[in-house]
């Protein structure tokens, strides 16, 4: 077992997603399956081999500096759940 | 035959001809559609139906044939997948967390589809972030398979494939000419399979990714889902293009796709990778890869055999990647600035609520895992290590294509199952995306084609790889194939239209 | 080496900052969104900024052309691929629950920076890497008693984040460092450096160690926004780490906030809460590769920085180093002083320049709000100079241009302001003086040295202030000899 109850919890808390008690072992059961299924890649020797994150070999494109023109807080704002005067508002956050 | 279902069974290509003839009208086209629409509502191929503006878009077509304007898709009813941001129309990428979401935007591949003429009847169901094999993981309702067993007397109650399943069923329920996906790891070529399409992952880079819900941003692409070679052809040529508004997107010249479809592949040189042959598989599918290669050699191609060696390490690099992009791509579902929100008393309570109500299972599931594998700790184990993975199977791809133009595999290792099937263990439900997901992982182009049927008459599908960019050729393998198979005519007999 | 006395022996201060510097651009780093300061709230957001479904990064060219030519200016290798990745948290400014930023590949890496000490020592400061990524949003925590308010204009604004090694050693280093970082990027016009807008941002890692031991563990104090804070705020740490350990306790690495009204810091975030940022190469972006040409070209439009140009004029104007220094800090001010320095002494000019003209400067709050031009002050030295009007009559006249912004010359004309250097009439007055003052005179000459300073204040009254000042000393001297 390498993910255990407490694994699933810590790393649902980094995923900010609510876990119910009961659901924990069976994330957790069915995280090990996975995990030990994906550790068969450990058969590949890849020392030497480097990361590719993206199969294409373009290089970054970049984009001239003139602004867009149509910026509307309204249409920013009005798929939100909470606003007001035009900010969006969340529980308070203290810091 | 009635006028409707004539009309539902016609092709993008023959719909074109009638409709330049003057022989239909795009509203007629439009209306016989929608009608099918509502007479196949228990597939629950569709999330939300928008009928008022395919019928607007469908008027505005037919001034463009009477004054002679009509374009490359001009009036043609198309269902998109709900992972498209349509201006105006909700779009919920089959997610609770985005079930009232109506972008201020369209997508890049649909705003080039309007643009060419095509009008929308709906919003196509899907799996929950485009995470599933099945179509079962959408918050709306598990997607049903037109097709049926041979002699089966019960409802429909096959999965379609997913997870572009209400994309696949639409369409093989004749409720759109022809529809939109997308593919991550086998999410359009897998269902086309299952419900007897042609299903096109077109190269890495070819289609805009703006404007399209990311599940996994490096290996997420749009792609058509058609009833024929020629249509998917004339689709892809509609959604296909290089947009400034993409960062990967490729800014390489667009061919002519439906000029590719010669037929004619004579000296072409196919390779048949060994290691797609997986213990278990069923017999009829070994047997169809083997028909498949017999109508390729008859057409003048020389078969190669050919190693691709890392392939069964595709799946589980494809679980660490995906999941991990994923877990990232979905972060932005916090219930702030767009989507469902649950109360809490603490942002980190608002946040967690709104996630665990928001999200299904397997879509958790996935952003778990895709956490876990990028934590510390496990970064170097997990993720780095797929991606060592991923440039090997790009290079025993890249290293074939030295000695062969294209390959030639299977689809999917199984047809279409049972809804309910396979659910309670994930990694068997991976399985289904064995063959498909190399593909992605390497960037390249992938066509599943409808070639046979299992003994009790399910489609089953050959799928063709192609080099980075030259779709035109696997397309035109396809047209061999379809032709060789006797598919449609097959189809038709089976299904009794 | 600076040490710090504690009660059981001295201590060694290190120091490394983590400067974060808003790039000068139209528009945000990956969108089109407009940058402007003091928009309503909302208002220059894209789908991008707000990271809705869907919505794609795309680099914008001038914030890498920023980056590079500010890599530039601090001596720093430009690295021609560098790599944007993903930084994962969830906070409420942050819309897409990461930032994009750079880690293991920044666009420049290792350079060095050059500052000057109030003792006039120099030292050099090693800069470790320059990346670039994106602000967050603005949260407001006073406008309800249970709700934060989030304001995303600043959303996907453009940082550069230039990390010095841990070279620094006391808060005066540490104020000339930013000084020094704030200065090149304003020559260059990479960031305008303005602190109270928040478009330059500290973060302070700082450690005590006994002299030439082992790396102490360190604190980070976040977001200091000001050069004094910087100073003040190392100072209280300092302080506070050396009794923590000198009372038996150690440090504990945590990240801590500066109270500029308190002038301490105090726990934000201990390591056992720290994130676990899971960075990874952002599949939405590619690798940014530059050509060595693209390098060249921005290379060549840099201007001179403040150290060439510091070089220049101790050798053109024969200044001293403090003066070139002073004088350097800002381009604006050495093009002014260039101006008023031309043709005449450039000692005397830097005077003027560093003097009056400064203080006139600050108290009107910039350069641009003076009426004095850099042509007018250029002329008013010159008077002196070509001892048209003593120096005296030229603070008058320089009051004068300061309230009416006229230029020199009318205003000696004017006043008939004109120097008087003509020895018969001086030495006329002189004897007038002496006449008047015969008791202090006869004192002078048994000795009182010091009633010679009274005789030229009197002369010169006499004069209305017109006399030849080292005409008027040479007389005066052979007079009551
Ligand atoms: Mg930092
Ligand atoms: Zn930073």
């Amino acid at each position: 077992m390498t993910i255990t109850r407490e694994t699933v919890k810590k790393v649902a808390h980094l995923a900010r997603i609510e876990i119910k008690d009961d659901e924990e072992t069976q994330f957790a059961d069915e995280l090990n399956k996975i995990v030990a299924w994906i550790e068969q890649l450990n058969e590949v020797n890849t020392s030497n081999v480097e990361p590719l994150d993206h199969a294409v070999s373009y290089s970054l494109r970049m984009r001239e500096d003139s602004p867009e023109s149509n910026n509307h807080a309204s249409d920013i704002l009005k798929n939100a759940q909470e606003t007001v005067l035009d900010f969006f508002s969340v529980p308070k956050v203290v810091e | 035959m009635s006028k409707q279902s004539e009309l539902c069974t016609l092709t993008i290509a023959s719909a074109k001809e009638k409709l330049l003839k003057g022989e239909i009208t795009s509203v007629e086209l439009t209306e016989a559609h929608l009608k099918q629409m509502d007479a196949q509502k228990h597939l629950n191929a569709f999330i939300t139906p928008t009928p008022e503006l395919a019928l607007q878009q469908a008027k505005e077509s037919d001034k463009r044939y009477q004054k002679n304007e009509a374009k490359l898709l001009d009036g043609m009813p198309i269902g998109v997948k709900d992972l498209f941001c349509t201006k105006d129309t909700r779009t919920t990428a089959g997610s609770h967390i985005l079930e009232n979401f109506v972008p201020p935007y369209e997508s890049g591949v649909t705003s080039k589809l309007w643009s060419n003429g095509a009008l929308m009847v709906g919003k196509t169901n899907m799996d929950e972030f485009a995470m599933g094999s099945a179509n079962i993981t959408s918050y709306f309702g598990s997607v049903k398979n037109p097709w049926r067993k041979k002699g089966s007397n019960t409802p429909e109650n096959l999965v379609p494939g997913g997870s572009s399943g209400g994309s696949a069923a639409a369409v093989a329920g004749n409720m759109c000419l022809a529809s939109l996906g997308s593919d991550t790891g086998g999410s359009i070529r897998q269902p086309a399979a299952f419900c007897g399409l042609v299903g096109l992952l077109p190269t890495y880079g070819r289609c805009s990714r703006y404007g399209m819900v990311a599940f996994a941003s490096s290996l997420d692409q749009a792609g058509p889902l058609t009833k024929t070679v020629e249509d998917a052809a004339l689709l892809f040529q509609g959604i296909a293009g290089f947009d400034p508004k993409d960062s990967t997107s490729a800014d390489v010249p667009l061919p002519n796709f439906q000029k590719a479809l010669t037929g004619n592949i004579k000296g072409m040189r196919i390779g048949i990778p060994k290691e797609y042959r997986l213990d278990g598989m069923p017999q009829r599918i070994e047997k169809l890869w083997q028909e498949g290669i017999d109508w390729l050699k008859d057409a003048g191609a020389e078969i190669v055999d050919v190693s691709l060696p890392h392939t069964k390490y595709a799946l589980p690099c494809y679980y660490i990647i995906a999941p991990a992009e994923a877990s990232s791509n979905l972060a932005r579902y916090d219930g702030v600035r767009f989507g469902h929100r649950a109360e809490g008393k603490t942002l980190n309570e608002m946040y967690a609520k709104t996630r665990g109500e928001g999200f299904g299972r397997e879509v958790k599931r996935r952003i778990l895992i895709g956490t876990y594998v990028l934590s510390s700790g496990y970064y170097d184990a997990y993720y780095v290590k797929a991606l060592r993975i991923r440039k090997l199977i790009r290079d025993d791809f890249m290293k074939v294509y030295e000695k062969v133009d294209a390959l030639l595999t299977p689809s999917t290792p199984n047809p279409a199952f049972e809804i309910g099937q396979k659910m309670d263990d994930p990694l068997s439900m991976y399985l289904n995306d064995a063959f498909t997901v190399t593909v992605n992982l390497a960037g390249l182009p992938g066509l599943s084609i409808p070639a046979g049927f299992t003994d009790d008459e399910l489609p089953l599908g050959l799928q063709i790889i192609g080099k980075p960019f030259d779709e035109g050729t696997i397309l035109n393998i396809g047209s061999v194939i379809e032709k060789s198979s006797g598919f449609l005519e097959k189809a038709r007999l089976i299904r009794g239209n | 080496m600076k040490l710090v006395e504690g009660k059981t022996g001295s201590w060694e201060v290190v120091i490394g900052l983590e400067v974060h510097a808003q790039i000068i651009s139209n528009t945000k780093l990956f969108s089109g969104a407009p940058t402007g300061f003091g928009a309503e709230p909302n208002a220059q957001v894209s789908f991008v900024d707000a990271a809705f479904p869907g919505m794609l990064p795309v680099l914008n060219r001038v914030c890498v052309e920023q980056a590079v030519r500010t890599g530039l200016g601090l001596n720093a290798e430009i690295n021609l691929t560098s790599v944007f990745e993903r930084k994962n948290y969830f906070y409420q400014d942050l819309p897409a629950g990461y930032q994009i930023s750079q880690y293991l590949h920044p666009i420049v890496g290792k350079g060095q920076l050059k500052i000057e000490l109030a003792d006039g020592e120099t030292k050099m400061i090693g800069i470790t890497r320059l990346h670039l990524e994106q602000d967050a949003g603005k949260s407001l925590h006073d406008q309800h008693p249970n709700r934060t308010y989030i304001d995303l204009n600043r959303a996907g604004v453009a940082l550069m984040e230039i990390v010095s090694e841990p070279d620094i050693r006391s808060p005066e280093e540490a104020g000339a460092y930013v000084r020094k970082l704030r200065s090149i990027m304003r020559y260059i016009g990479s960031c305008d450096g303005n602190m109270e807008q928040g478009n330059l941002r500290c973060d302070v890692n700082i450690s005590v160690r006994r002299p030439g031991a082992e790396l102490g563990t360190r604190c980070e104090i976040k977001n200091v926004n000001s050069v004094r804070f910087v100073m003040q705020s190392i100072d209280y740490e300092v302080q506070r780490q050396i009794e923590v350990i000198e009372s038996g306790g150690s440090i504990a690495q945590e990240t801590r906030l500066f109270d500029p009204t308190l002038g301490t810091t105090r726990t934000m975030r201990t390591k056992e809460d720290a994130h676990d940022y899971r960075y990874f190469p952002d599949p939405d972006l590619l690798p940014l590769r530059l050509t060595e040409d693209f390098v060249a070209q921005q290379k060549a439009k840099l201007p001179e920085l403040p150290d060439q140009k510091k070089e220049r004029f101790v050798k053109q104007y024969n200044l001293p180093s403090y003066d070139a220094d002073f004088l350097t800090a800002e381009r604006e001010l050495a093009n002014f002083y260039e101006e008023a320095a031309k043709d005449v002494d450039g000692k005397l000019a830097a005077n003027w320049v560093m003097g009056d003209f400064s203080a006139a400067m600050n108290k009107s709050g910039g350069l641009d709000k003076v009426q004095v031009t850099a042509k007018s002050l250029n002329a008013l030295v010159k008077l002196i100079g070509n001892g048209t009007i003593s120096g005296r009559m030229a603070k008058d006249v320089f009051i004068d241009m300061l309230e009416t912004g006229k230029d020199p010359e009318s205003i000696v004309n004017e006043k008939g302001m004109v120097q008087v250097s003509d020895t018969a009439s001086i030495e006329k007055l002189i004897d007038d003086v002496l006449v008047q003052n015969q008791d202090k005179v006869a004192e002078y000459r048994s000795g009182k040295d010091k009633l010679f300073g009274f005789f030229v204040g009197q002369t010169m009254k006499a004069s209305q202030g017109k006399a030849n000042p080292q005409l008027l000393n040479e007389l005066l001297l052979k007079k009551l000899q």
